[in-house]
């Protein structure tokens, strides 16, 4: 009846364990009983939950990155804290129990942290930025978003409910098949990419068609501003980069279950094949991240340097060379498993190669700021702290040198670089984003003391947790040490987990600033609309945009529009007559293919098979039974756009006012 | 982008209006976006099986447990059945539901044909001793071609989904952007299928 | 008002013979008998000709490429007409991510073959 699931599955097994699994448990009750308490659950259910609007996904999608990000930053601390006391002896955690963790900290960083923030930005910026009312398939949006959060929910009930894989974050095999992984994790991890994998593909496949499709009248490809581009890049690497990754863990999800041979060590598989199967996914999902960020500093540093943006075609060409260039290299990640010296030759200079467009691109943000105005809000603040990117950028190409790679692989410098490359570089640019649109989105800004601080300390505490891994990997430390007895490396561990207790605090300054700003939101309310004197299309609504987002499309005749539309003077211009206009309908759609596919990967997870074809008939049968709906779309009549419009151009009158006296 | 003419065939949308249009074009735009990246899943599949026809692990080998006429005789279903899919195109293009339907039942019936003949041919192996847990070689061989028979069984149910849309809703032009896609999806089978017998029976056969 | 995207004209339930019709029903019938003939080379070569297989799997392979071209113009409609630029870029930069993909996958996997299995 329960498959494989009894009561041993509940985390017994260490009280470390136990008490996070209660944290979580208490987590999740806390908030049901905080939306009970403030009556919220209809207002939830309408308003959010079954949303399509993009504007709502995007800032779902950011919220779970965010809840997400304080998960696998626990991860993080928890490591640091047991390297630096592990000398000589075990430390706190059992070595399985760290296993776990390392993995479940690698696996929620990328997929479940970086991947939701940047879907969620640009969930809510790309349509308002190209003109459009809301993305191509606004239903599939929701999908995507729901089985996003699916893939979540089956890692974080992998803490109460078995145990996660200790695998780590790349699963290889023969460790991960079943007979050296017997238990339940690898499932979990299996299940969860499985899952928010098909997820990132839809919304993927939505960015494509929306940013080609739907742009407004007279805006060409090349009028598009940076982020648009950049989304179109890591949309493009996000439908080809993913089928590897499905593929790969579904041949190891089949050597698991039935007993095939794609990677097992005997029967004639190929272990080599999944590391060649997970870093052709692999490489590109690491533009993935960061090509967003780079879009997100495109936009923040002309808009606070007060000029136009510097070599926009060039950083469009460097742009689309990245993502090509991106998938001519993933070898770089397994120069030392045997590959003959031209094979690695090749790949090393094609990674070196990819360093000349992101060269570029730097000289490119550091010519916008030349001479400019600027002015360093927190947006600004996290985009210059993306400088220290630089510095992953040199170990990335010392890393690309074949024979200096077999020194220095598996030690703590790979994880001193792409941590260097990641946080800088993807990280901080979605904080610029989340700073920048977050006045867009609710109507006030985030408070800027507590941001300043926030950037302060985790710049210092990157620095700090960062660097001495450099030395340790110099030193020899292999990554992924639960416990060693070299007393050399001691001190840099304590520096390391002291970095980690700044990001601490800079994760604390970023839930004060958030409290904070709510608190003080009616003293800054700003419901006009354009609070940093921004350049592009989504500054011309108010803030939040009303969910048609523009009651006029946009005619635009070149890049910076909303620049040259104030520059005209035809900025703010109300139109003669108000069209009614259409909107597609909430949708159950997307939680109910999201809650089916949890129920079927919980399922397949402890074999309760019954079960998983529940929860796959439902979701076919969902499919099937909405292609049926007609009513799918609701009309906005004219008379509501229009009293909510003249309200805003009030607003916007006043504050025009203030300015010019 | 709305003013260029109508791109995709099998949809006639003469009379209607600009948003029309750019529905149909957004949504087989985004589908072929689709095609092309379930074409990657295939890719790499194909890749997987390439590297592994060698590792047989002491059990059979390609040329044992290959048919060359049930894989022919697959073929030639398969392509009937996308023949008669493009004459419904074509019957919807002119709006002629009984044709229609003769046309999609048609393909319905060779691909469910199909299918019992993939059917056959696994469960005919897996008897035989060779099943996907004997070798890697087998493992990637069951993997690629009962990926696309799922594919397939897919096609399969949404052509029954459709003739009940038919049914049901008509001829909207919700109905004729959906049978388009659906158009798409069952040649894109196909072309797949060309690539499977080209790169795994017959050289399987001849070696 | 009736909405854009699902909105049902009474106009399209009149069959509409159009010379556009004929001229795709002769489409699909022109690819249909390619690609019997393709297959029927591809199949043929196997069964009768006894090639050697360093000529056998060329062979082969253009036959394949050969069919799908006649797939894409025939059954897909996908031909080199502006009109369909967009989608035709769109599997021109697939195909090429296919070949950078299947490609080295099997350089990489044979070369280790190579050095480890011999």
């Amino acid at each position: 009846m329960f498959g494989e699931l009894s009561l041993d599955a509940l985390p017994l097994y260490s009280p470390i364990a136990a008490a996070g699994a209660g944290f979580i448990v208490l987590g999740g009750l806390v908030v049901v009983a905080l939306i009970t308490w403030l009556r919220a659950w209809r207002y939830l259910w309408s308003e959010w939950l079954t949303s399509v609007d993009h504007k709502r996904i995007g800032i779902m999608y950011v919220t779970l990155a965010l809840v997400m990000l304080l998960r696998g930053f626990v991860d993080a601390l928890m490591m640091r804290v047991q390297q630096a006391t592990a000398l000589n002896t075990q430390g706190y955690l059992a070595p399985d129990h760290f296993e776990q963790i390392f993995s479940s900290h690698g696996t929620i960083m990328i997929f479940f942290m970086a991947m939701p923030f940047l879907i969620g930005l640009m969930n809510f910026v790309v349509p308002l930025q190209i003109g459009a009312r809301d993305v191509a398939f606004p239903l599939l949006n929701a999908i995507g978003l729901w089985l996003t959060a699916a893939g979540a929910a089956l890692v974080m009930v992998s803490v109460v409910i078995g145990t996660f894989s200790t695998g780590g974050c790349s699963g290889y095999p023969p460790y991960t098949e079943l007979g050296y992984s017997p238990g339940v994790g690898v499932d979990y991890w299996i299940m969860a990419l499985a899952i928010s994998g098909i997820g990132s593909t839809v919304s993927g496949i939505n960015f494509i068609v929306t940013i080609y499709k739907l742009r407004a009248p007279g805006m060409k490809l090349m009028d598009m501003p940076l982020f648009c581009w950049t989304s179109l890049c890591t949309s493009l690497l996000i439908i080809f980069a993913l089928p590897p990754l499905t593929v790969a863990v579904t041949m190891l999800a089949l050597d698991r279950y039935l007993g095939m041979h794609f990677f097992t060590a005997d029967g004639g598989g190929n272990l080599m094949n999944y590391a060649n199967l997970f870093w052709l996914f692999g490489h590109p999902e690491v533009y993935i991240l960061v090509l967003p960020a780079f879009g997100v500093f495109s936009e923040v540093i002309p808009t606070f340097s007060r000029k136009r943006l510097f070599g926009y075609t060039v950083l469009v060409y460097a742009t689309m060379s990245i993502a090509v260039l991106s998938f001519m290299v993933w070898l770089h990640h397994f120069f030392t498993m045997g590959a003959s010296a031209d094979v690695n030759a090749f790949f090393g200079v094609t990674t070196m190669l990819i360093a000349v467009p992101t060269g570029v691109k730097v000289y490119d943000w550091m010519l916008a700021m030349f001479r400019g105005r600027l002015t360093f809000a927190t947006p600004m603040l996290w985009s210059i702290a993306f400088i220290t990117f630089v510095i992953g950028g040199m170990t990335g190409v010392i890393l690309a040198i074949p024979p200096v790679d077999f020194v220095f692989h598996n030690t703590l410098f790979l994880i001193a670089h792409f941590h260097n490359m990641l946080i800088p570089g993807s990280l901080f640019g979605f904080f610029a984003g989340y700073t920048f649109w977050f006045p867009k989105a609710f109507g006030f800004p985030l408070d800027e003391k507590w941001g300043r601080r926030a950037v302060a300390f985790w710049v210092s505490g990157f620095y700090l947790a960062f660097m001495p891994l450099y030395v340790l990997g110099f030193l020899g430390m292999p990554r992924r040490t639960a416990y060693y007895d070299d007393p050399a490396w001691q001190a840099y561990l304590i520096v390391a987990a002291c970095g980690a207790l700044f990001i601490l605090c800079g994760l604390a300054s970023q839930v004060i600033q958030l409290v904070v700003s709510i608190r003080h939101r009616h003293r800054t309310t700003d419901f006009a609309g354009d609070p940093w004197d921004g350049r592009s299309l989504e500054w011309t609504t108010s803030s939040p945009p009303p969910e048609y987002n523009f009651a006029v499309q946009p005619v635009v005749h070149s890049r910076d529009a909303f620049t040259a539309m104030k520059a005209e003077g035809t900025a703010y211009r109300p139109p003669g007559v108000y069209e009614p206009i259409e909107m597609p309908r909430n949708s159950i759609t997307g939680l109910a293919i999201g809650a089916a596919s949890f129920v079927f990967g919980f399922a397949v997870v402890w074999h309760i098979w019954w079960l998983a074809l529940l929860g796959l008939v439902a979701i076919i049968g969902t499919i099937i039974a909405r292609s049926f709906a007609t009513t799918t779309n609701k009309l906005i009549s004219s008379a509501e756009i229009e009293a909510r419009e003249r309200l805003w151009l009030v607003t916007v009158a006043e504050e025009r006012e203030v300015v010019l006296q | 982008m709305t003013e260029r003419a109508f791109q995709h065939p099998g949809i006639n949308l003469a009379h209607a209006r600009e948003e029309d249009h750019l529905h149909a074009e957004v949504t087989v735009f985004g589908f072929w976006v689709f095609l092309m990246s379930d074409a990657i899943i295939f890719a790499v599949l194909f890749a997987t099986y390439a590297s592994m026809t060698t590792r047989t692990n002491g059990g059979p080998t390609g040329a044992e447990v290959f048919q060359l006429s049930n894989a022919f005789i697959e073929t030639l279903v398969l392509l009937f059945s996308s023949f008669a899919f493009g004459m419904a195109s074509v019957a919807l293009r002119e709006s002629r539901v009984p044709t229609i339907y003769r046309w999609m039942g048609a393909s319905l019936l060779l691909g469910l044909g199909f299918l019992g003949l993939e059917l056959r041919e696994l469960t005919g192996l897996i008897a035989s001793g060779a099943s996907p847990q004997v070798s890697g070689f087998l493992s990637s061989f069951f993997l690629l071609v009962s990926t696309h028979g799922l594919h397939v069984l897919a096609g399969s149910v949404w052509i029954v989904v459709m003739m009940v849309q038919i049914a049901v809703l008509g001829l909207r032009r919700e109905v004729r952007s959906l049978l388009l896609r659906l158009g798409l999806f069952w040649q894109f089978l196909d072309l797949i299928w060309i690539v499977i017998f080209s790169v795994v029976y017959l050289p399987g056969v001849a070696q | 008002m009736s909405d854009p995207w699902t909105g049902a004209s009474t106009r399209i339930h009149r069959p509409q013979p159009s010379a556009d019709a004929t001229r795709e029903r002769r489409g699909y019938i022109r690819g249909f008998g390619l690609a019997l003939l393709l297959t029927a080379g591809s199949f043929g070569l196997v069964a009768f000709a006894h090639l050697p297989v360093a000529v056998l799997l060329p062979a082969l392979g253009i036959l394949a490429l050969a069919q799908i071209v006649v797939h894409f113009r025939y059954f897909l409609d996908i031909d080199l007409s502006r009109s369909k630029r967009e989608d035709l870029q769109l599997i021109q930069f697939s195909s090429l991510l296919i070949l950078i993909m299947v490609g080295g996958s099997l350089w990489i996997l044979y070369d280790l073959d190579q050095r480890m299995m011999s």
